[in-house]
């Protein structure tokens, strides 16, 4: 197990080390330059932009530069935001939890819908349950984030006014942040209505937001359950005399699972990519709007930390999610 | 009064080619603790039958049978969860390949226990005392370890054993073995294959053994059903199989033993089983046949008089010839 942990941390580095150029490379391929920005309409002279161009050392070579950020980075300095001149990791933990609470939610209803659905359409094969989940799926897969939160909008909180547009609670709380989750924060508050606010502010997005690791993990299930129910050792287990639920929702799920577990992992990328675009429409302030807003605003430090932050994530995540595999499958465990 | 009692069991899959028949109108019975074998190339249904009997088949499959009793309950009429019951504890089954028959997932430990919680209601400890027991009476080496190990950790020929304890381990009434050593090597087929037997012997089971192999018949089956593309051809004691077969497929299938055959070049039954498009309209082994006459071509043979092996066989042999056959016999 310690060989496969190692295995596994050995590839995550060199990944990391890509991420970095891919960050620092990436922002400064946009048109424009951040000073410029800095300076608005009025604009400035070409000393004042020099200056400042020095000041930022974005005058030196790029390969300088990114050795000098490297070296920060080392330090565990991820830059300091140049529109705000707040720190880059200390803006990103104040909106983190937003989007960690925004993504857990969505992918609670992505596993929770999902699994079963595709569990029950592989059971019954070729039914119309099996059907409807499979042409749902492929729907809600197709839908594009931003067409599908728009539609939302229009219907639960335009037509029918159940959910309020945008924002994570209604204006008429307000508490210190003990978590950084609004849905526990609301509660701890004990102010009463807190947690319904926060509760029907949050339901929309991540219903959008899930809707396409809910459409993957359903037919990821479906496949991977009709690939083990076909096995010799279903057929033992069936021989045994076990009942359905025995034989389906432990025999064949627990193999059925080994996929489907790498697939849920890798849907994180995907939420984090998703959350960019829901969190815009929702007006959801958390990283994704943040990163946003710093594309816009040239924001090269914010961008760069943020994108190299996110990734850290998602390869930490990915490899929890490789260890959960192992030891889901004894196999892997017991090779490596 | 037999422990198993099959008559007329038919089984049918309904395909995108149309209506494919794996079971034609077999017949079986077995009693108490005895040994009997049923023998006959891939694709000859040997399986499919046992399986539509303990009800493992998909549902794709329909099964029709005139009886289909077991130890005097009828399983036409028995419900899923009473049957679940039976299959499992009564009437157990070992399969073809041991290294996927077992749950990678999951220990030997605990897949060998399930039955004993299921079927026996034993606690914990009963069910772990009644698994080193299990695994000592198939002859696993140092038992107690071996619980906590998966099947991947384990060779084939273990893992078989481990399928038999589980198999045995509700004391079944009737074991059905479904070509247990095929997957194996030679040596490990042999120990297998002996402690088949010894279980046999020792708990007074019936065992049903599903075999291609002649040899596995002649050293360990009483009574021998031959099978041939989803039909029983005949039906004799192993002894009087082997000194007189009834019909030719039988016939065939001892000269293309090796150790009775004397020619330089080893005699096989050309051809194979015919399948779902090429079933022949008369008898399904005239293709094949060495006596094939236009009757056989037009017109499906009945089973015959007992002596003679219930042979299905318009012509069945009698010393090795086709009795009432028209002409001379070619060579």
């Amino acid at each position: 197990m310690f060989g496969y942990f190692f295995k596994k941390l050995l590839v995550v580095v060199p990944t990391f080390f890509g991420v970095t150029l891919v960050a620092f490379v990436f922002i400064r391929t946009l048109p424009g330059d951040p000073v410029m920005l800095l300076a608005g309409e009025r604009g400035m002279s070409d000393e004042r932009h020099a200056q400042l161009m020095a000041e930022y050392g974005f005058d030196k070579p790029i390969l300088v530069q990114y050795g000098i950020y490297l070296k920060q980075l080392a330090g565990g300095d991820f830059g300091t935001s140049i529109i705000t001149r707040q720190p880059i990791l200390q803006e990103f933990a104040t909106l983190f939890p937003a989007t960690v609470e925004l993504s857990l939610c969505a992918m609670f209803i992505a596993v929770f819908f999902g699994l079963p659905a595709g569990m029950i359409a592989a059971t019954k094969r070729g039914s119309i349950f099996d059907h409807s989940v499979m042409t749902g799926a492929l729907t809600g897969y197709s839908m594009p984030i931003f067409w599908w939160g728009l539609l939302l909008i229009i219907m639960f909180s335009g037509i029918l006014g159940w959910t309020p547009v945008s924002g994570r609670i209604s204006m008429l709380y307000y508490f210190e942040p003990v978590t950084g989750f609004m849905l526990i924060d609301s509660l701890l508050s004990g102010q009463e209505g807190a947690f319904v606010s926060a509760m029907s502010h949050l339901v929309l997005p991540a219903i959008v937001l899930g809707t396409i690791p809910l459409a993957v993990i359903a037919r990821q299930t479906r496949s991977a359950m009709l690939e083990v129910l076909s096995e010799d050792y279903v057929r033992t287990a069936r021989a045994k005399g076990l009942g359905p639920q025995r034989v389906i929702g432990l025999h064949a799920l627990r193999n059925a699972l080994i996929p489907v577990i790498t697939v849920i992992g890798l849907q994180v990328g995907v939420l984090f990519a998703g959350a960019i675009l829901t969190e815009t429409i929702f007006s959801w302030p958390g990283i994704g709007k943040w990163m946003v807003d710093s594309i816009f605003r040239r924001d090269y430090s914010a961008v760069q930390g943020g994108l190299l932050l996110i990734a850290a994530i998602v390869m930490f995540v990915n490899l929890a999610v490789d260890l959960l595999y192992g030891l889901i499958n004894p196999q892997i465990r017991h090779t490596d | 009064m037999p422990l198993l009692d099959i008559d007329n069991l038919s089984v049918t899959f309904q395909t995108a080619g149309g209506l494919f028949t794996a079971v034609d109108r077999v017949s079986l019975h077995i009693n108490p603790s005895e040994i009997v074998s049923i023998v006959g190339e891939s694709g000859s249904g040997k399986s499919v039958a046992m399986l539509a009997l303990m009800g493992l088949l998909p549902w794709t499959a329909n099964v029709t049978a005139d009886v289909l009793r077991f130890d005097g309950q009828d399983l036409t009429t028995i419900t899923k969860p009473e049957l679940r019951k039976i299959i499992g504890s009564q009437m157990a089954m070992i399969f073809q390949e041991p290294m996927t028959s077992l749950n990678p997932c999951f220990t030997v430990g605990f897949q060998l226990t399930e039955t004993l919680k299921i079927h026996l209601g034993m606690n914990r400890a009963e069910q772990k005392r009644r698994a080193i027991e299990l695994l000592e009476l198939v002859g696993i080496p140092e038992p107690e370890k071996r619980l906590s190990a998966y099947p991947h950790q384990l060779s084939g020929g273990m893992n078989q054993r481990v399928m038999i304890a589980i198999a045995i381990s509700c004391n079944p009434r009737l074991l059905i073995a479904d070509e247990p050593t095929t997957a194996l090597d030679v040596t490990i087929q042999a120990q297998i294959l002996d402690l088949l037997l010894k279980l046999q012997k020792e708990k007074g089971m019936s065992l049903v053994l599903i075999t291609h192999d002649m040899g596995v018949v002649a050293e360990t089956a009483e009574r021998v059903f031959v099978q041939y593309a989803g039909q029983q051809v005949e039906q004799q004691s192993v002894k009087g199989l082997f000194a007189r077969p009834h019909h030719p497929y039988t016939q065939a299938l001892l000269n293309s033993l090796p150790e009775r055959s004397n020619s330089r070049i080893l005699p096989s039954i050309a051809g194979i089983v015919p399948g779902q498009f090429d079933k022949p309209e008369g008898c399904l082994f005239s293709p094949r046949c060495h006596y094939t006459t236009n009757l056989c071509l037009a017109k499906p043979p009945l089973p015959g008089p007992a002596d003679f092996g219930y042979a299905l066989c318009h012509y069945p042999l009698l010393e090795g010839v086709p009795t009432n056959y028209p002409g001379e016999v070619r060579a």
